[in-house]
């Protein structure tokens, strides 16, 4: 398991070996997460991968088969509830209650005095543009209103650590790119925060550490950069010439498409290869370098099959 | 945003009380508490209406007719001896119709006429004044055969018997009028009792099952302990019933001050009309504790309304036969129907509030809310253990496992 999370000497949340079964179903499977406090951390993989069950677990609204976790420091994270924004996948909220309210309701079930939610809840909201419904009923919102007003509830006590299931589902374009602003700062302000996605472009923009999770099992957590790592950077080079003696330097997987030669980036880096480029007159036109994506360490890690379910699972609005 | 959080998390009783204050609050300003307001007036409504119809069928019944078929004579000296009774004995002598003035030597069937159902005839006198013969039903024979021969005994002396005035005085109450009233009381308080605990714990059900549908139950589970949204949702109810009792108790008492009347006029409880009142809001809160935690696990355990509703059923019919039982002790106190009941938790309640209006022992209380209390802390506590396991049991669910769905809960894991 990578961790690569050495130079961190404090987690935020510390998970060994975490199991879950339903009736016969294996949920879970054995997860390790090492989350750097502070960090965005995103939790990677399809629909029914165990990541919402993986959350709850971390929580502690449901507790593990088997398996440690540690979360701020305590074993029991119900414990330390108070430090903890929690937003669920399936949002839920009292439709009859007026927004502020019920962003002051969240931050009384985690320690803040009601009035004091209330002052927040309406100050939350005018400064994330809602002023003008800061008194409607939930039932009269729209459902992308309805879903920031519950992130503002999650937020709304100041927590340490958030936790976000699924955070972007069910948002516009506009709304997501507000929420990726929105974690941003939470992260610079040294909250940490951790959220599941299936969108693999949220967890590229956002996460200095993912965990890649397909059928209850992790098999990669640690930096995003470790994880693109895993596939070799892409050469692309177009040259005048189409034959000669450079054609020697190139590996023997070179794939040719259109004018350019792609081939992965040589163990030995890119100087000798660019010397005998020169040397054998191959007319060098352009040579570039590409780390390879998220996505492609996500099929490379995960396998075809996940990387074909998490597509499944994309819709186009949320693929930003 | 700036804020000294406080590492921890809510205590069990601070983190009910902010569950118990969302709802009470929530449920006092619902149009569904102005239902719950009016909800007692619907049975009163129906009570009463069952009474006055029930009395005005019995008034009438009572109001039945004898039939005379004798030979002229006879008849016209019954008659006249019946109208000098009832003028001394009042309604005890009943108001005869004269069906036929008969020939010497006929025969007249009194059968046919009752058979026949005509009128309010529900007896005929035949046959002679020293020799009356009564035909009807048998409760009527027992009815009216003294009366018959009262009356053809004066009929044939040929003149009114004259009886000596009976001078009277008046009692407020007597011991059978006492039992009497206590015994009404007692029934009032079971119903009142039964109706309002009925009532509070479909409400607290309907309240978690709107709950889980909106999907806040989630939410809560992350943020409190799950026994804490147990108990809050508990009290929040049992304060909306309190806050309900006081309304109508001051509706009540000031209909009785606009009557001029008071609780005095009343039977008087066997403990007395303010340890009654004492009693019979102990007696509720515990009833409505016990069967609410039920019905809160029952909501935790069942995925939708349709289930919810499957669940509570057997519950509900449970208690209606608990609630006769209780309804029956109160006529056998003392016996092991009325122990049986006052041990039963669910039926204890409404037992000992009878026997508040029946009895003036006051040490089977204590005892009894001290069962209760037990029973309380205990049917809390498991439900409570159920509730937070069962409400967000998460997982899908497998063919073999179907029939167990009802008790499987939650959202399926979707990640």
């Amino acid at each position: 398991m990578d961790i690569a999370t050495s130079d961190i000497t404090e987690l935020a949340i510390e998970a060994r070996g975490l199991v879950k079964r339903f009736d016969e179903t294996l949920a879970v499977d054995g997860v390790d997460i090492s989350v750097p406090r502070g960090s965005i951390y995103g939790i990677l993989g399809p629909n029914g991968a165990g990541k919402t069950t993986t959350l709850r677990m971390l929580l502690g609204i449901i507790d593990p088969d088997s398996g440690t976790r540690r979360v701020l420091g305590h074993d029991n994270p119900q414990d330390i509830a108070r430090l903890i924004g929690y937003l669920p996948e399936e949002r839920g909220l009292y439709p009859a209650m007026k927004a502020y309210e019920a962003i002051a309701f969240m931050g009384a079930l985690r320690g803040l005095p009601l009035p004091q939610g209330r002052e927040r809840g309406r100050k939350l909201m005018e400064d994330h543009g809602l002023g003008h419904a800061v008194d409607r009923q939930i039932r009269k919102l729209s459902k992308g209103m309805a879903q920031i007003v519950q992130l503002l509830g999650t937020l709304v006590h100041d927590p340490q650590l958030v936790v976000l299931d699924e955070p972007f589902s069910g948002l516009d374009a506009i709304n997501q790119g507000k929420l990726e602003v929105l974690i941003r700062s939470l992260a610079d302000r040294g909250t940490t925060v951790i959220f599941s996605t299936h969108v693999i472009s949220h967890a590229e923009r956002l996460c200095e550490n993912i965990a890649i999770i397909a059928g209850g099992k992790v098999p990669f957590a640690g930096r995003v950069d470790v994880a693109r790592d895993r596939i070799p950077a892409q050469v692309r080079l177009e040259t005048s010439a189409s034959e000669g003696p450079w054609r020697h330097a190139l590996p023997p997987d070179t794939r040719r498409i259109g004018q350019f030669w792609n081939f992965p980036l040589p163990e030995s880096g890119i100087e000798p290869l660019l010397r005998a480029l020169i040397d054998g007159d191959a007319g060098i036109l352009s040579l570039s370098i590409e780390r390879a994506g998220l996505h492609d360490a996500f099929v490379a890690i995960a396998g075809e099959a996940a990387a074909a379910e998490l597509a499944k699972n994309t819709p186009s609005e949320e693929a930003a | 945003m700036s804020m000294g959080t406080q590492a921890g998390r809510l205590s069990l009783w601070h983190a009910a009380f902010v569950i118990a204050r969302r709802d009470f609050t929530a449920i006092l300003f619902s149009r569904a508490f102005i239902f719950f307001l009016l909800g007692p007036l619907f049975p009163l409504g129906v009570a009463a209406l069952a009474g006055g119809i029930g009395a005005q069928i019995q008034s009438e019944a009572l109001a039945a007719d004898v039939g005379i078929a004798m030979q002229a004579e006879d008849t016209d000296a019954f008659i006249q001896a019946r109208d000098g009774l009832a003028a001394q004995v009042g309604p005890a002598i009943p108001p005869v119709v004269v069906l036929e003035r008969l020939e010497p030597g006929e025969i007249f069937d009194a059968q046919d006429v009752l058979e026949g159902g005509e009128g309010r005839i529900a007896a005929v006198v035949t046959g002679t004044l020293a020799a009356p013969e009564l035909t009807a039903p048998q409760g009527n024979l027992a009815r009216w055969s003294g009366t018959i021969a009262l009356i053809s005994a004066t009929a044939q002396r040929g003149e009114a018997a004259t009886y000596p005035h009976v001078a009277t005085h008046s009692v407020s109450t007597s011991g059978a009028s006492e039992n009497r009233g206590r015994y009404q009381t007692a029934q009032g308080g079971q119903i009142l009792l039964f109706l309002l605990i009925m009532l509070l714990a479909s409400m607290v059900l309907s309240n978690l099952v709107e709950e889980k549908g909106n999907k806040i139950i989630e939410i809560l589970a992350a943020a409190v302990p799950m026994n804490a949204v147990f108990m809050g949702k508990l009290l929040a109810m049992l304060g909306i019933s309190i806050f309900g009792i006081m309304v109508w108790g001051s509706v009540g008492t000031g209909l009785l001050a606009l009557g001029e009347r008071s609780l005095s006029e009343f039977a008087n409880p066997g403990v007395g009309w303010p340890m009654f009142f004492a009693l019979g809001a102990i007696y509720f809160a515990m009833g409505y504790l016990l069967l609410g935690s039920i019905f809160l696990t029952i909501g935790s355990m069942a995925p939708t309304v349709r289930d919810v509703q499957t669940m509570a059923m057997p519950v509900t019919m449970a208690q209606v036969v608990v609630f006769f039982l209780a309804n029956m002790a109160v006529t056998r106190m003392g016996t092991w129907i009325e122990y049986a009941g006052i041990m039963f938790p669910l039926s204890s309640p409404f037992v000992m509030v009878a026997r508040g209006a029946m009895d003036e022992a006051l040490w089977p209380h204590l005892l009894a809310i001290a069962w209760q209390i037990v029973c309380v802390v205990i049917f809390v506590r498991v439900g409570s253990s159920l509730f937070r396991r069962k409400v967000m049991k998460s997982g899908p669910q497998t063919t073999r496992r179907k029939g167990l769905a009802l008790f499987r809960i939650g959202s399926k894991t979707t990640g």
